[in-house]
């Protein structure tokens, strides 16, 4: 099963350096309320992607803690948005929307799949990741309506972040594999469930998508080309793991 | 030493040369009242406050400080603004007086004439 594999492994990965790198916020969120609420989503995140781990490890992979903490950023697949440094909360936001609404609808997908392991992880989040949705909705509405600054703070964290989340689509080498087991539709078909869901939500926003002549997705995570900012992330990721990867906790 | 992008991990090489200044007021969210409600036709239950910018973000807050250990069906926020309240001054309006307790349900006699009652039904 080696296009369910590859499929799990940029999911999981995803969410883990997704998940991590917003716990970078934890402490610092604009109030204490969102801080909370943010951190919480962060956990939510290592979650869902140690549940996925737990499925590659059914599949004959190393254990979850291994998979997280003791590989090197080169063998991750997680796509380069996600790695991003958080900068300000307005590119942290619109990274939140861009990224949970592919993440929804991924799951979405997968809840009907016939890999029954992962249609079962997908049936068993589909609320925590609504929560995340709405979330990131009320906040991208919000400040991109707020006043002139945050409006065009908005706009211009979507135009930066615009690539780097089509991204997020970049083909594996068992597209049509997939496809022809029942196990995932494929990523052309997510992206276009993702515009539909985005596109009305962005233009209630009064943002505006990237003119399409534009668009050149930043590719090279799912194939382990990384920008710099990953390999710091990994190493303090699995900083503590490191000191004794033997250790019980 | 790990090239942290972490603000917390390198907290210690900040420079703070511009000290932040204590919020003004109008800086400040307003607050409001959040009820959850434990399952569907309970009560809600007021449970604490939380700050936001409009009704819909509270709903968010209200779920992760409040909500989060899966026990509500459902929540409402309410501004504190909206609330009208009884003054502390004036809590000498809820005193009563010991000449009273007939008007309560404690001070029924009632109960005696229905098991007399019934005691003479059950004769027959």
């Amino acid at each position: 099963m080696e296009s369910a594999k590859e499929l799990f492994y940029k999911m999981a990965d995803d969410l883990l350096i997704f998940g991590h790198r917003n716990s970078e916020w934890t402490g610092l969120g604009p109030i204490l309320e969102e801080d909370i609420a943010f951190s919480s989503m962060a956990q939510d995140k290592i979650g869902h992607a140690q549940a996925i781990y737990q499925i590659l490890h059914e599949m004959g992979e190393a254990d979850s803690d291994a998979l997280a903490f003791n590989r090197p950023s080169s063998a991750f697949r997680n796509c380069q948005f996600v790695e991003l440094p958080n900068g300000e909360y307005d590119f942290s936001m619109v990274r939140h929307f861009l990224f949970d609404h592919a993440d929804q609808q991924r799951f979405e997908m997968l809840a009907t799949s016939a890999f029954e392991p992962i249609a079962k992880v997908a049936r068993k989040i589909k609320g925590e990741i609504k929560y995340h949705v709405f979330h990131a909705d009320t906040w991208l509405v919000k400040l991109s309506q707020a006043n002139e600054e945050s409006k065009a703070r908005m706009q211009s964290a979507l135009n930066e972040a615009w690539n780097y989340a089509l991204g997020i689509f970049e083909e594996g080498n068992f597209e049509s594999d997939l496809r022809s087991k029942g196990i995932f539709e494929g990523e052309a078909a997510l992206k276009a469930r993702w515009m539909d869901k985005i596109s009305p939500i962005i233009e209630k926003a009064g943002l505006r998508i990237p003119d399409e002549s534009t668009w050149n997705p930043v590719l090279g995570g799912r194939k382990g080309y990384h920008s710099d900012h990953l390999d710091p992330l990994v190493l303090e990721m699995g900083e503590v793991f490191r000191l004794d990867p033997g250790a019980e906790w | 030493m790990i090239q942290s992008l972490d603000p917390r991990v390198t907290r210690a090489q900040i420079e703070l040369n511009n000290p932040i200044d204590p919020l003004t007021e109008l800086d400040q969210w307003e607050t409001y009242e959040v009820f959850h409600q434990k399952k569907r036709g309970d009560q809600h239950i007021h449970v604490g406050i939380v700050h936001a910018a409009n009704p819909e973000m509270a709903l968010l807050f209200a779920k992760e400080q409040y909500a989060r250990r899966g026990v509500s069906v459902n929540i409402w926020v309410v501004k504190t603004a909206q609330v009208y309240s009884s003054d502390y001054a004036d809590s000498d309006i809820f005193e009563t007086v010991p000449e009273k307790i007939y008007r309560e349900a404690g001070g029924y006699k009632v109960m005696e004439k229905i098991n007399k009652y019934k005691k003479a039904q059950a004769v027959k």
